[in-house]
């Protein structure tokens, strides 16, 4: 029987100040995460968060559709999705946004109101585009990281989006892109991605939640069992909101054996949506 | 420098209607290509210290960046053998040189639009001038395997040709030309090649089997870990994901883009048995039950060694077998955001339309 190596009272003590002190009396506490040959947490894995976040990152109740028209009563579901019934509705969720309201300035608070009135039209997710960080974090669609010694590498299900995050930064990004250039390092045992080089077409979510060309994301993932990562980002964008602010998710592991990345590759999808009018014989409403 | 301006006028693209006919898009030539290129020849000389570089797990290390970028075609042209001599190769790389020196020239930008049905020009430039050689990097080297340099990626069968089919699969693409004939080229978005729709790449980049189009952007990265050796096509950004560890194979009515492919170490030896091919991406008019077997061989600091087996008796009356290389490179590839500018998807079937009501008594193009 190995020797403890602390009289059991001072070990409840150190238990005690484990609870309100982040030391490294926590070590004691931590589980055991799986790691690399480095000694970094293993985060090779497919990942998905639970949350209805995609629907809308503030808090929100359930409602009957995400995009809606006055009704004699009470607003009734718009007719482009009426069909689709329950299916169509949105769950509720507590948000992700730390602090619950995203601090928008005042133009882009009214521009996000108007991207909420034409969500159909507008919502990047609609036509199939590339889904930007962090909203791929939260889709409700499986990911996979990649951790090599050499490379770190995610590839999300929705899309087929990927990144690669540089674990040497190459400078600054050479040009505007959908998914922005991932500067990885590790601080600890988070691994810290810093998102820059975005273009403005990604949304946060399917409620008209946005951001310029000036937003830099900074992800912080943190192992905090083998199943679960904590996933926290903070968005800065001066164009658009008036101070950074974040969000907080967690990441699940796929633990089944044979757990897979699908595939969603929604380009042909969308193809009747988008070139539809312009077939040689459209067809017929 | 060379880089960046690639990446500039490719972005640009998007938001230009110089280029009607092909869905370029987003993308961008990550390779400085021409430099890049001249290099292939001396490149793959291996020091004798070069060592394998190996991964935690004891396999061979094969992550990074590779183009498989090259000027051998699939089929051998007649008249040559499976190895060219020095002389053959410089004479056809020569004439390639000449050509992208003289396609390359930077275009009026005073000159006036294309004259109504077009200029003549053919292939990437789609009868309107829209392609200059600067967009292209269709390789600009024969492919040097184990020293010799090769006429044919198909090693086997021994003519370098794609063997001929059986009577299923003659009947097979028949009824696939009867089936596309029903259609002019233009009538519907689902008649347009997967890479102008944004789907897949030209040619068959993201395969298996994994082959340079001719075009551009033939640039791969791959990742291994402990249970999955992952190879991104840069064009559309398709990573394609090898399970490592057993894992359940797909059941027979699932069939994703580019398979669903198994690995296995046979010494040194990567070796990847796809199946479950998607419908729209069977390999030269495979049946549903192509099987594909690759094998990666990293034979020095530059190169990988890429062989393939295509395996489908209902169609080809052989299997049959090619090989080229796979070259290291030292460039980041870029986001390849194709479907999101696809303006041209869009022009094109417009374009036919207003064509149509011009001339409605008109058929369309065959």
């Amino acid at each position: 029987m190995p020797r403890r190596r602390f009289p059991r009272a001072f070990t409840i003590a150190l238990l005690g100040a484990a609870l309100t002190a982040p030391s490294s009396a926590l070590d004691a506490q931590r589980p055991i995460l799986p790691r690399t040959a480095a000694g970094k947490p293993d985060l090779n894995g497919i990942w998905q968060a639970m949350t209805s976040a995609n629907y809308d990152i503030e808090p929100h109740d359930a409602k009957p559709a995400m995009a809606m028209r006055p009704g004699p009563v009470v607003p009734v579901p718009a007719k482009e999705i009426l069909a689709l019934g329950a299916v169509g509705a949105v769950p509720a969720g507590t948000g992700i946004v730390i602090g619950g309201e995203i601090p928008y300035l005042p133009a882009a608070l009214a521009k996000r109101n108007d991207n909420r009135e034409n969500w159909l039209t507008r919502d990047p997710e609609v036509k199939c585009y590339l889904p930007g960080i962090p909203r791929a974090t939260y889709m409700p669609f499986p990911f996979q990281i990649l951790q090599s010694q050499k490379a770190f590498f995610i590839s999300y299900e929705y899309a087929g989006a990927v990144r690669e995050v540089y674990l040497k930064n190459p400078g600054p990004p050479e040009t505007d892109s959908w998914m922005g250039q991932s500067d990885g390092h590790w601080e600890g045992d988070t691994f810290v991605v810093s998102v820059t080089g975005f273009n403005d077409g990604s949304w946060f979510d399917r409620a008209g939640n946005h951001h310029s060309e000036a937003l830099t994301v900074v992800e912080r993932f943190t192992m905090t069992s083998p199943d679960h990562i904590r996933y926290r980002a903070t968005m800065t964008d001066p164009q658009t909101f008036s101070r950074p602010w974040s969000i907080e998710l967690t990441l699940y592991r796929h633990v089944e054996p044979d757990a897979r990345l699908g595939q969603f590759k929604c380009v042909p999808f969308v193809e009747e949506l988008l070139y539809g009018h312009l077939r040689k014989t459209p067809i017929k409403p | 420098m060379n880089r960046i301006i690639n990446r500039i006028v490719h972005c640009t693209v998007n938001r230009t209607t110089i280029v009607l006919t092909l869905a370029i898009c987003g993308g961008s030539l990550s390779t400085s290509s021409l430099l890049a290129q001249a290099t292939t020849r001396v490149a793959p000389a291996a020091k004798k210290t070069w060592v394998a570089p190996r991964t935690p797990d004891g396999h061979p290390d094969f992550q990074g960046n590779w183009t498989n970028g090259t000027m051998t075609p699939l089929e051998r042209p007649t008249g040559y053998g499976r190895a060219l001599t020095a002389q053959q190769a410089s004479a056809l790389e020569k004439i390639r040189a000449d050509t992208v020196e003289q396609l390359a020239k930077q275009s009026d930008p005073n000159r006036p639009a294309p004259p109504k049905g077009g200029d003549g020009s053919v292939g990437a430039a789609g009868n309107v001038g829209g392609y200059n050689y600067f967009w292209i990097d269709a390789g600009d080297h024969m492919a040097v395997v184990n020293g010799e340099l090769r006429s044919s990626i198909i090693v086997d069968p021994a003519n370098g040709r794609v063997p001929p089919l059986t009577p299923a699969g003659r009947e097979k693409q028949a009824e696939r030309f009867r089936q596309s004939r029903r259609f002019g080229e233009y009538d519907n978005p689902e008649n347009r090649p997967l890479a102008e729709r944004c789907i897949m790449s030209f040619g068959s980049n993201a395969g298996p089997p994994m082959l340079p189009n001719y075009f551009y952007n033939n640039n791969y990265s791959i990742v291994q870990t402990k249970d999955n050796v992952m190879i991104m096509t840069e064009m559309v950004h398709d990573a394609r994901m090898i399970h490592m560890k057993p894992t359940a194979p797909l059941p027979k009515n699932m069939r994703p883009w580019m398979g669903d492919s198994h690995g296995r170490w046979v010494g040194d030896t990567l070796v990847i048995e796809t199946t479950n091919f998607h419908p729209e991406q069977l390999f030269r008019s495979a049946s549903d039950n192509l099987r594909v077997i690759e094998r990666f061989h990293r034979v020095d600091a530059n190169t990988l060694l890429y062989r393939f087996t295509i395996d489908d008796p209902a169609t080809f009356t052989q299997s049959w077998s090619g090989e080229l290389p796979f070259l290291k490179m030292d460039q980041l590839i870029y986001e390849y955001a194709c479907h999101e500018g696809n303006y041209a998807l869009s022009n094109i079937l417009s374009g036919e339309r207003a064509r149509e009501r011009e001339a409605p008594a008109k058929p369309s193009k065959p």
